[in-house]
């Protein structure tokens, strides 16, 4: 075994031979059916965090009868401690236009939205300008698709993929009821694919190296590498390409600042892990998965108001419709407070415990079920400083 | 067209219900009641209070019962330790928002998440109080309608019923997160709004965030004071709803036990607006008849047709507000309600020797809509305000209980007269088309002597529960004096629920329709699914009170305006003859302009 | 006809008169105004036949697009947790003070409305802020200063 972190360069790789349009000329040669099966044995799975297999799920919305479907890049990036996609679509948006071309193509659509998080609206006049070549090289070509930006206004909640369509189409964004799932009716209640930034770059890569190439990094479980955002206490914070499946201790050998006691995995909604779980904490699907996010705490931090500005996030983010979440993200962010002021006693905070498992299984979409993965790793490994 | 059948296990007992059918739904097949909040009959799937979640197994999350289909082999539990701890959580989390004061609520006995909160014993509930101190100041603004966001779920009903039924939109949802709530437009009072006062929010609301205005107080103070002469009129569709809260099924119909226990209440007369529904049609058919006349014989060109009935007062703010243009179509006429105001502190007045200013009306309606209709300043025609108070049917329910009267108990009593005598055309009014069919039997025969072609006076094809119902009515062998309708086709339509008001509106506007005469009527169903009658409704509760308003008609001796001897009196004795100048004075009415933006 | 009316007829006409434009017509108000006044708000539900509620009711959804008067500038101090660790309280300290409000304030002569942001995706170059648009990382409260008053130099009186 390696005792490095394994850094990966597809992402951002920039080959003079080879440019996204090359990509997208071969690609569309091949039949549809052809590269869904090569995504599918890739094993490539979505990258925003939920890891549904990139493959069937464009299989899925290949398969609905319709005459509109739509492509949509997500690139609403609100989880705090990830900013990977920002970096992409700065870097290379063009393998992102091609990672959506070839899904059009695939899927049958005939159009693409990228969805930018209002955050990013600095971004919007350079993604315009090189949409418009590429929307040219694409019209030059034949070929019937088009990509447009959409902008988001400052809503964590819209990275949730129904919640986007809601956005896209005028209204609050508030999530679906599922199913129907995006496949079969996602933006204008028409079948949609929507990928996150990095998944469709991906795509548009595994089209080039082909799916051998990128099974030959991680594990089983999780195949290839992955975009990291580390943040926090570390002395190189920024943008990584790592292999996936690598265990956390590895990672903070690399990044860490020589006195690491809790990594963050996966943002706000993710896991907290604590020094002595590092060594049996594996970073992919089969153990920790993340949309990329990587904070790193060091001893001087309060874990107390880690999770106090965490449950303040989700408290004003939470769209707020649903009981589970609009309630229990209240009541999770009083009760720690409640404890630290003494006005409750400690053991209310498994009374909190047992509610994050409500909010887990009852709340209608994954901010809510979510919050009780940064609670419960937080109240469990760290008791003492929330109490004290 | 049949459907795919699903097979599935509710609590282990199989059951095939129809694709697309919900849990919930396919549970109440098996009566397994689910609890439920944002759910209602009326209205989209929401699937935002989440006490309605079930474990389906295999599955990690556990499913909005109201929100998810089934699906073959599908293995649900309702009521498992999973289901009941996290829907004990989502009751005690919603108590947190919640300002339990119940004692002193309105809603006290009725209330949804009370009937919850007691059903599941969540007495112990050990969440912090979330409730904002702002949030307690009840918006008191309009006379139909408060608004008290501290009794607020956040369950949307509300918002959902003035957007889906009455495509008002005068509530939606603000906000997000932890200060979402329910609001007006800027969260400026309802009296600012474009609201139309129609209270089908209220009907809808599970707490009691929103509840009707209500003037119990002022009206028992009213009976009480020795020197006040307080009359009683009471709409057609308040006597077969009534019952409902006083522990009768829907469809029960109770006008002679009303009669008695307004009396026993202690009025001093109990008299009837359908007398008023009568002189309507007297006064609008005539209306309707002098409008075709000018726009068939004069060629007027400035003759508003179609006419549009002008009864419901929600109705009429609509169209102040959405369609000024359209005004003129409104029939002059006031409604049944103002109508009687006007002639009780007049005629009535001097018939019994009691002052105008001596004499307080109250009215029973099924409407909240009423409340503010009687405060609009064009309603002081007699010189004083002409409707003092208007109760709304759920009031006078607890007036009754308040009273201490066993309704059940009670005896049959007879209108008193004059101002109560009224025809089956007139009780009618009360469901979605009555207008219609009783302006119809009356309009036919004085054009041409003879009764409307329909069996027993029945004219089915405005009836029912149809959102926007037409029909075409051939005139023919007229009398002399009205040969300019001789062949004629009288084109109706007929239309419920304000969402489908606004549908026949922009008809109407584009020009895309050909109508003479239209009935609207704000709520659904009609009045009978007024904002003021008792809650729950749902569209079977509605069709058994339409189902009462049209035995009642066909059981009346007199089923036609026309033949009420009470108001063939009062043109007689006071009023001269239809659309006279008197008329105009006291029965007719005018309409504002009023801004949608 | 008012500015405000021009301005929303020029962006439904841009972007077409269905629910799908709301966002983008808001946010073009937006971008002109800095916030969505009762009249702009009035303005688009009439041109899109909407009810204002519920152009109220989606505008307070987001975060951006203020229902608020806000200043000229609009700078928004990221408040989440590594912003937080890297000293976002100093930065914002030091605005308050330069431009003599509290978060949340707007400058008596419009110029400057200063707010905190969860989360704007520069966790590795924290504390930052955006300003309107823009987006500015790496800060110290001496940067920040630097910037508020470049920023107050540029707009002229």
């Amino acid at each position: 075994m390696e005792k490095k972190v394994k850094k990966v360069d597809i992402i951002f790789e920039t080959a003079l031979d080879t440019s996204p349009l090359d990509v997208l000329d071969k690609t569309l040669q091949r039949s549809a059916d052809d590269i869904i099966l090569e995504l599918i044995d890739s094993g490539l799975k979505g990258r925003g965090g939920a890891g549904f297999p990139t493959g069937l799920k464009w299989k899925f919305t290949k398969n609905e009868d319709s005459d509109t479907k739509y492509v949509i890049c997500n690139a609403d990036e609100g989880e705090p401690g990830t900013f990977k996609d920002r970096e992409i679509l700065d870097r290379v948006p063009e393998k992102v236009f091609t990672g959506m071309t070839i899904c059009g193509y695939v899927i049958g659509a005939r159009e693409g939205y990228i969805y930018l998080r209002g955050e990013y609206n600095f971004l919007l006049k350079t993604l315009n300008a090189k949409l418009d070549i590429f929307n040219k090289a694409l019209k030059d070509r034949n070929i019937d698709f088009q990509i447009f930006v959409k902008s988001g206004s400052g809503a964590y909640v819209c990275g949730e993929e129904s919640a986007l369509f809601e956005s896209m189409q005028g209204f609050r964004g508030e999530p679906r009821n599922k199913p129907p799932y995006p496949t079969v009716a996602g933006y204008n209640f028409k079948p949609t694919v929507i990928n996150n930034v990095e998944t469709l770059v991906y795509v548009a890569m595994i089209c080039r190296i082909g799916a051998e190439k990128f099974k030959a990094l991680g594990t089983t479980d999780s195949r290839g590498s992955k975009v990291f955002s580390v943040s926090g206490d570390t002395p190189i914070p920024g943008i990584y390409e790592l292999e996936l499946g690598m265990p956390l201790s590895r990672f903070v050998d690399e990044f860490g600042d020589g006195d690491a006691k809790a990594v963050q995995v996966g943002g706000a909604s993710g896991h907290c892990v604590p020094r002595k779980l590092f060594a049996d904490t594996i970073i992919g699907f089969e153990g920790i998965p993340t949309g990329g996010s990587m904070m790193l705490f060091n001893s001087s931090r309060s874990m107390y108001n880690v999770l106090k500005d965490y449950l303040e996030f989700f408290t004003e983010e939470s769209c707020g419709q649903c009981t589970p979440c609009r309630v229990g993200c209240q009541q999770l962010l009083k009760g720690i407070e409640a404890v630290k002021r003494g006005e409750r006693p400690p053991a209310y905070l498994d009374e909190m415990k047992k509610l994050t498992g409500t909010m887990r299984i009852a709340a209608k979409c994954g901010l809510g079920q979510s919050v009780g993965n940064p609670f419960n790793t937080i109240i469990d490994n760290f008791r003492e400083e929330i109490i004290y | 067209m049949s459907k795919y059948l699903v097979n599935l296990k509710i609590n282990n007992i199989p059951v095939s219900v129809e694709e697309g059918t919900s849990i919930l739904e396919a549970a109440k097949k098996l009566n397994f009641s689910i609890p439920t909040l944002c759910n209602h009959p009326d209205l989209t799937v929401a699937g935002n209070c989440r006490v309605c979640v079930v474990e389906v197994k295999g599955a990690k999350l556990l499913a909005a019962a109201c929100a998810t289909p089934v699906s073959e082999g599908m293995d649900v539990s309702t009521n498992s330790q999973k289901v009941r701890t996290s829907r004990k959580h989502i009751i005690e989390l919603l108590l947190a928002e919640h300002n339990s004061d119940c004692t002193k609520c309105f809603k006290n006995g009725h209330c949804e998440l009370q009937d919850l909160s007691s059903e599941y014993r969540v007495g112990d509930h050990v969440f912090l109080d979330l409730v904002k101190p702002k949030d307690k100041i009840q918006d008191i603004s309009s006379p139909s309608i408060v608004k008290d966001d501290s009794k607020c779920i956040r369950c949307q009903r509300c918002v959902r019923t003035c957007t889906e039924l009455q495509s008002v939109s005068a509530l939606a949802v603000i906000n997000k997160g932890d200060q979402q709530k329910i609001s007006t437009f800027l969260s400026k009072s309802l009296h600012d709004v474009v609201c139309t006062n129609c209270g089908q929010c209220i009907n809808r609301c599970p707490t009691g965030a929103l509840t009707e205005h209500n003037y119990i107080e002022e009206v028992w103070n009213a009976l009480y004071n020795p020197n006040k002469f307080v009359v009683v009129q009471t709409a057609p569709a308040v006597r077969v709803a009534l019952a409902e809260d006083l522990g009768f099924e829907p469809g029960m119909r109770v006008t002679g036990k009303l009669v008695s226990v307004l009396k026993k209440i202690g009025f001093n007369k109990v008299l009837d607006t359908n007398f008023t529904a009568d002189l309507t049609i007297i006064e609008e058919g005539t209306e309707l008849l002098k409008r075709l006349k000018k726009a068939l014989v004069d060629k007027d060109e400035n003759v508003a047709l179609p006419m549009m009935t002008s009864c419901s007062p929600g109705w009429i703010k609509f169209q102040e507000h959405l369609f000024p243009s359209l005004l003129n179509n409104l029939s002059t006429c006031k409604s049944p309600q103002q109508m009687f105001g006007a002639l009780a502190k007049t005629y009535y007045a001097d018939k019994i020797n009691v002052k105008a200013q001596d004499m307080v009306v109250v009215s029973i309606m099924p409407c909240t809509a009423k409340k503010f209709e009687a405060g609009r300043p064009e309603m002081r025609d007699s010189g004083y305000q002409d409707v003092d108070y208007v109760l709304t049917t759920r009031e006078l329910a607890m007036m009754v209980k308040q009273a201490g009267i066993d309704f059940h108990k009670l005896e049959d009593e007879q209108y008193d007269s004059i101002l109560g005598e009224s025809t089956g055309a007139a009780v009618i009014f009360g469901a979605t088309g009555g207008v219609m069919e009783a302006a119809l039997r009356t309009v036919y025969e004085i054009v041409t002597g003879r009764e409307v072609p329909f069996t027993n006076l029945n004219i089915i094809p405005v009836r029912g529960m149809e959102g926007v119902k037409e029909a075409t009515i051939k005139i023919k062998n007229v009398k002399p004096e009205w040969s300019f309708l001789e062949g004629v086709n009288l084109n109706v339509a007929v239309a419920h629920g304000l969402v489908n008001a606004k549908l026949l509106m922009e008809k109407v506007k584009s020009g895309e329709a050909n109508y003479h005469f239209i009935e609207i009527m704000g709520c659904p169903g009609g009045c009978l699914g007024g904002g003021g009658q008792p809650i729950p409704t749902s569209p079977e509760i509605r069709k058994k009170r339409a189902e009462a308003i049209y035995a009642e008609d066909a059981s009346m001796t007199l089923r036609k305006s026309h033949e009420n001897p009470e108001v063939t009196e009062i043109y007689k004795e006071f009023l001269g003859e239809a659309n006279s100048h008197k008329a105009h004075d006291l029965l007719h009415t005018h309409y504002k302009v009023r801004k949608r933006y | 006809m008012s500015k405000i009316d021009l301005l929303v007829k020029g962006l439904v006409e841009q972007h077409g008169k269905t629910r799908n434009s709301l966002m983008p017509v808001l946010q073009g108000l937006v971008q002109q105004e800095r916030f969505l006044s009762e009249e702009a708000m009035l303005v688009v539900a009439r041109e899109l036949d909407l009810a204002a509620a519920e152009v109220y009711g989606t505008a307070s959804f987001y975060t951006f697009l203020d229902t608020v008067p806000r200043g000229k500038n609009i700078v928004r101090v990221c408040k989440t947790i590594t912003c937080h660790m890297k000293g976002k309280e100093d930065i914002v300290n030091a605005i308050e003070n330069t431009l003599k409000i509290r978060t949340g304030e707007t400058t008596h002569d419009k110029k400057f409305t200063l707010l905190t942001a969860n989360c704007l995706g520069w966790c590795h170059k924290g504390p930052v802020m955006l300003v309107n648009d823009e987006i500015y990382p790496d800060l110290t409260p001496q940067k920040a200063i630097e910037i508020i008053e470049e920023y107050a130099t540029l707009n002229g009186h």
